[in-house]
This record gives structure tokens, sequence and C-alpha cells, in this order.
């Protein structure tokens, strides 16, 4: 305990320091799409990885968090930020509706409807031209000039995500969640309310995936709805971050994130357009050989770096 | 009233050719048990290759169907074969990591495809591509007519296959059974690749009748992957007729929505359809014949 204290410690640390280590903005920007892509992660692990509800449509909640933020602006002419509380609040009243229709529906269905819902709101936006200014998107001005304040903004929200993730899982809520993952007929035989828990799982998910669409409102200042709503670079981005990265860990979708956005800006210099063929081609191979991702697997990773070391005969014993 | 003809017959035509592609799509959750995300991107590579035929060679994309069918096969074969089948009995947290794995391939033969061809439009212009007849004072495209035939013919001669030929038989009772169709000794293993390739041959058959009407970009796989699900789960998983019903239903239900609604919100139609049916229906029109 005392030394994942010590780890802890130290990775916080870390975060807190590296933009005064790193000072190009670029690679400031890097670490808040990271930012971004590993609350957005942790969020959707949250339904999909602990609660085994396999959701196709999380774009839907981080696009009405950023619209929340973005049409503040645009109606009201206040400020974005307000759409930091706006933003998730109007992703949770929308997911409560949601959630009580999709959770009729099980495994490949639930994932369905839940894509269903994704495009609709994609659809919606689009066309609804004089509420959400349609395809030509919305514009505000950028609050501050340094990335500093924003990339301390996001590392608050990622780890605020993180800390409520963990106390769920740690209470009541968090066992029963894991139990309708592993059989939700046993579940509820065991007395078990599942739709009502599967809502307890999905409305932190929607809140911290409205908080990372709002935030990303505020730090990208122009939003439209085939960015944020879109289906495979926002819906099954998220999916495949958090597989590479580990489901059902918690620190798995922040490692996801790390992978993909250091290799999609690697390869986006050498290889332009193929940046996601590669990333493609390592997550195919990821869910073939190391089903539960990266920090699913650890123990088995640092058994084979430790397993060079010692004797083989000890592994047997 | 000849606009209301007009959008049935428009709708129906549409419709014939997007359940080819649904009753690929059907034909793999029935035996496979899964959805396959890929699908829409097979429809897309087959139409890439009627693209190519259509060229750089010159073939006419009706002619193309004995290229881009036996190659999507083929493909659909070795996808199955060295991928999806190797997961079969793996250990791992979500069920659904076949799922996933075709969310990955959709994934790889997006971007191969847009590394190879860009992202720019392409479009098929043949001779006929812009000529129609009329029938009454409705008019009808031809080329859309030709491919409604077309995959009439299609969906005829894999009903055939399906309750006459011996491996039809198998992959039917794979189907309805696994384990009791491996007691009664039909391979399983080789079943689900002959079926995966089936459903990608004919999802690539319904991309080239699609192609002389449409366009083609690599993204145009999310399109057809979401209609696909919808005409599935209209018909009922597993079921070739219902995913014939399903794709004309779909297809009509679009065509009205474009004209008396409006055009952008055509394919929410479609959606509302998917979800009032997930909910009242289930089980899709399969479902009600049983009754």
């Amino acid at each position: 305990m005392l030394k994942k204290f010590w780890f802890l410690s130290i990775i916080i640390i870390i975060a807190i320091i590296l933009p005064f280590i790193v000072q190009s903005s670029y690679y400031q920007h890097i670490f808040i799409l990271i930012l971004i892509w590993g609350t957005l992660g942790v969020a959707w692990n949250l339904l999909g990885g602990y609660t085994g509800q396999v959701s196709f449509g999380h774009a839907a909640f981080f696009g009405l968090g950023a619209y929340g933020a973005g049409l503040l602006a645009f109606h009201l002419h206040i400020s974005p930020w307000w759409g930091m509380i706006v933003g998730p609040v109007a992703a949770v009243i929308i997911s409560i509706p949601i959630g009580l229709i999709c959770f009729r529906l099980r495994g490949p269905y639930f994932a369905l409807a839940m894509l269903a819902v994704g495009e609709i709101c994609r659809l919606i936006f689009t066309e609804w031209v004089p509420f959400t200014n349609g395809a030509m998107g919305i514009l505000t001005l950028t609050t501050f000039s340094s990335k500093l304040p924003y990339y301390y903004i996001g590392l608050v929200v990622l780890l605020l995500s993180i800390y409520t993730v963990y106390r769920l899982m740690a209470s009541r809520a968090g066992y029963y969640f894991v139990s309708i993952r592993e059989d939700q007929d046993t579940a509820e035989s065991l007395g078990i309310p599942t739709t009502k828990y599967k809502m307890y799982s999905l409305i932190p998910s929607a809140f911290f995936s409205g908080l990372a669409g709002a935030f990303y409102m505020n730090y990208m200042n122009y939003i439209e709805p085939s960015i944020v709503f879109s289906l495979p670079d926002v819906s099954i981005m998220i999916i495949m971050v958090v597989i590479l990265g580990g489901v059902a860990t918690l620190w798995g979708p922040v490692v996801g994130a790390i992978i993909y956005v250091v290799l999609s800006e690697l390869f986006r210099s050498s290889l332009g357009s193929a940046h996601l063929l590669v990333f493609g081609v390592i997550v195919c191979l990821v869910i073939m050989y190391m089903p539960n991702g990266v920090m699913g697997e650890a123990n088995k990773i640092k058994k084979l770096f430790r397993r060079k070391g010692t004797h083989i005969g000890s592994e047997m014993t | 009233m000849s606009l209301f003809w007009q959008t049935l017959i428009c709708g129906l035509l549409l419709g014939g050719m997007y359940a080819l592609i649904a009753i690929g799509m059907t034909l793999i959750m029935g035996v496979m048990k899964i959805i396959n995300l890929a699908h829409g991107a097979l429809v897309m590579v087959g139409m890439y290759v009627t693209y190519v035929c259509f060229h750089y060679w010159g073939i006419d994309p009706y002619a193309a169907l004995f290229i881009s069918m036996p190659a999507l096969f083929f493909l659909g074969c070795l996808i199955q074969k060295y991928s999806i089948n190797t997961l079969i009995g793996k250990e791992s947290i979500l069920p659904e990591n076949q799922v996933l794995l075709t969310v990955g391939i959709m994934l790889v033969l997006t971007e191969t495809m847009r590394m190879i061809f860009g992202s720019d439009y392409k479009s098929v212009h043949t001779s006929y591509t812009g000529s129609s007849f009329f029938v009454g004072d409705v008019s009808v495209s031809i080329p859309m007519a030709i491919g409604f035939v077309i995959a009439m013919v299609f969906t005829y001669a894999l009903h055939i296959f399906l309750t006459k030929s011996d491996i039809g038989r198998s992959i039917r009772a794979t189907a309805q059974d696994k384990e009791a169709a491996i007691l009664m000794g039909v391979n399983a293993n080789k079943i689900t690749i002959i079926t995966f390739g089936l459903g990608s041959a004919l999802a690539a058959g319904g991309g080239t009748l699609l192609i002389p009407i449409y366009y083609l970009f690599p993204d145009i796989g999310h399109a057809f992957v979401a209609k696909s699900f919808i005409i599935t789960i209209l018909g009922g998983m597993g079921s070739t007729m219902g995913a014939l019903f399903g794709g004309l239903t779909l297809g009509i239900a679009e065509s009205f929505g474009a004209t008396y609604i409006s055009m952008g919100l055509k394919d929410v139609v479609g959606f509302v359809i998917f979800i009032i049916v997930l909910l009242f229906l289930p089980g899709g029109f399969k479902s009600l014949t049983k009754r």
C-alpha cells in the first residue's frame, strides 16, 4: 500500500512539473491531447470495462459536453468556461433517458443501440442549423495564450475522473458493476437491481465524457458536429484506446491514451495519413495476443522479463 | 400522387441493393454470433476493386462483379482464418473481443485504401449512369433497376444455395446450434471461414451494384455498416428473407424521409426505426412469421 502511495505521488509530481521540463508548446499540446483522451477513456472504461456495457456511442456525451460549452458562447455570449459545468450536466440529463431506453437491451444489441444514439445526435446537430449553426460549427476566442493553464485544468479533470472511478470501484457499487459484467442473470438473482446500477455506472461515465468535451471546446475553440460526434474518430477511437491500455484497469485508459496520441503524432510526421493504419494494426495485434490490454497483461509482461533473470526451475515450484 | 410512386419505386430499388449487403452481414451474424463492424469496410473495398477494374482496365461495373466478389470472398476467408478464428476460446475480460477485433480490421482496411487511393471522392461514369426510362409518369433510373434485378437474382441464388447444397445446409446447421452441428460431423471451423468469405462477397456485390449511382471514398463504409445493422435488426438476426424485407423497408423509409421530411434527416428516420424495432420487436420480422 505504501509502495503504491509513493508510486502514485511520483507520477503526480512528474505530471505537475512536466510542462516546465518540456517547454515546447507542440509537446505541451500533445500532453493536453493525452489528458483529454485519458479522461474520455477513463469515462468509457467505467461503463464499458467495469460494468461490461460496451457502448459504441460515447461521442454523443462528448459532443453534448462540447456543444453545451459552445452554445453558451454562441447564444448567450458568456465565457465557454461556464460550459465546464453546463456541458457535463447536459450530457448527464440526456444520458438518463438514453440509459433507460438502451439498458433494456443486452450485449451486441446495446452496443448497436448506442451506435444509433451517437449517429442520431450527430445528424440532429448537423441539421438543426438555427440552434447549433450546423456544419459551420462554433468558433470562440482563445482565453489563454499559454498552454500551461490548459494543461493544469486538463490534469485536474483527468485526476478527478480517475479518483471518482477509484472510489466508485472500491465501494459496494463497484462490486455490483463487476458482477453485472460477469453474469447479469446471476447478479439479478442475487438481488442486485441491475438496471439501476447500470444507470449509476452510465451517469458518471456521461458526466466525465461531457467534461472532457467541454474542456475540448475550451481548448480547441472550434467544434463542429462531424468532429465531436464522429463515429470513427471519437466513439470507436475511445474503445480502441481503452482496449489498447487495458480494459477494467484504473490506469489502462491513460496508458492507452499515451500510446494512441504519441503514436499518431509520431507517425503523422513520417507517414502522413497512414498513422491510423499503424494504429489499427497495433490494435488488432493487441486484441489477438494481449486480449486484456497493456495494463491488463502487465503481470504477464513483467513475468516475461523476470523469467530471463531467474532460474527457470523456480517458476515450476 | 406521382411523387408518391416515384418515391416508392426509388426506395424499393435502393432497398434491394441494401438488402444484398445486409444479407452478407446477417449470414455472418447468424453463424458467428458476433456483429461484424468491418462489414461496411468490406463493401468499400469491393467498391474500390470495381473502381480499379473500370478505371484502369475499362471493365463494365456489372462485369466487374465477377472480379470483385471472388476477390472479397478470398479476403474474407483470410480475415476469418488468420484473425477472428484465433480468438475463439481465448480468455478475456470483455466477451465482445471478436467484435472489437472487427473494429480494428475496419480501421486497417479503411486506412489501407486511404493510403492507396487518397481521401478524395471518386465515381464511376458509365454511358448509362444518368439514363432512365418511364413507367407511366414515374421515371426509373436504369442503373438502379439493373442493380435491383441483379441483387434479387443473387438473393434467390443464395437462398437455393443455403437450402439445397451441402455446404449451405452445414452453414444453416452451424447457425442453429454450433455444438450439435459439430457432433453431426460439420467442420465448424471451415464453415465459419466460408461464411465470412460469402458474407464479404455479398458485401462486395452490393457495393459494386451501387457504384454507378454512388460516389466512393474510404470512409463510405461507416454509412453502410450502420445501414446493414438496421436491416439485420429489422429482419431478425440470421434470417435471409428477413434481411430482404428489412432492406426493402429501410430503402422505402429513407426514400420517404428524404422526400417528405428533409434530405439531411433521412438517415435519422432509419435510426429511429432501428431503436423502435430493437425495443418493441427485438426478434425483427423473423419473429412475426413464427407466431
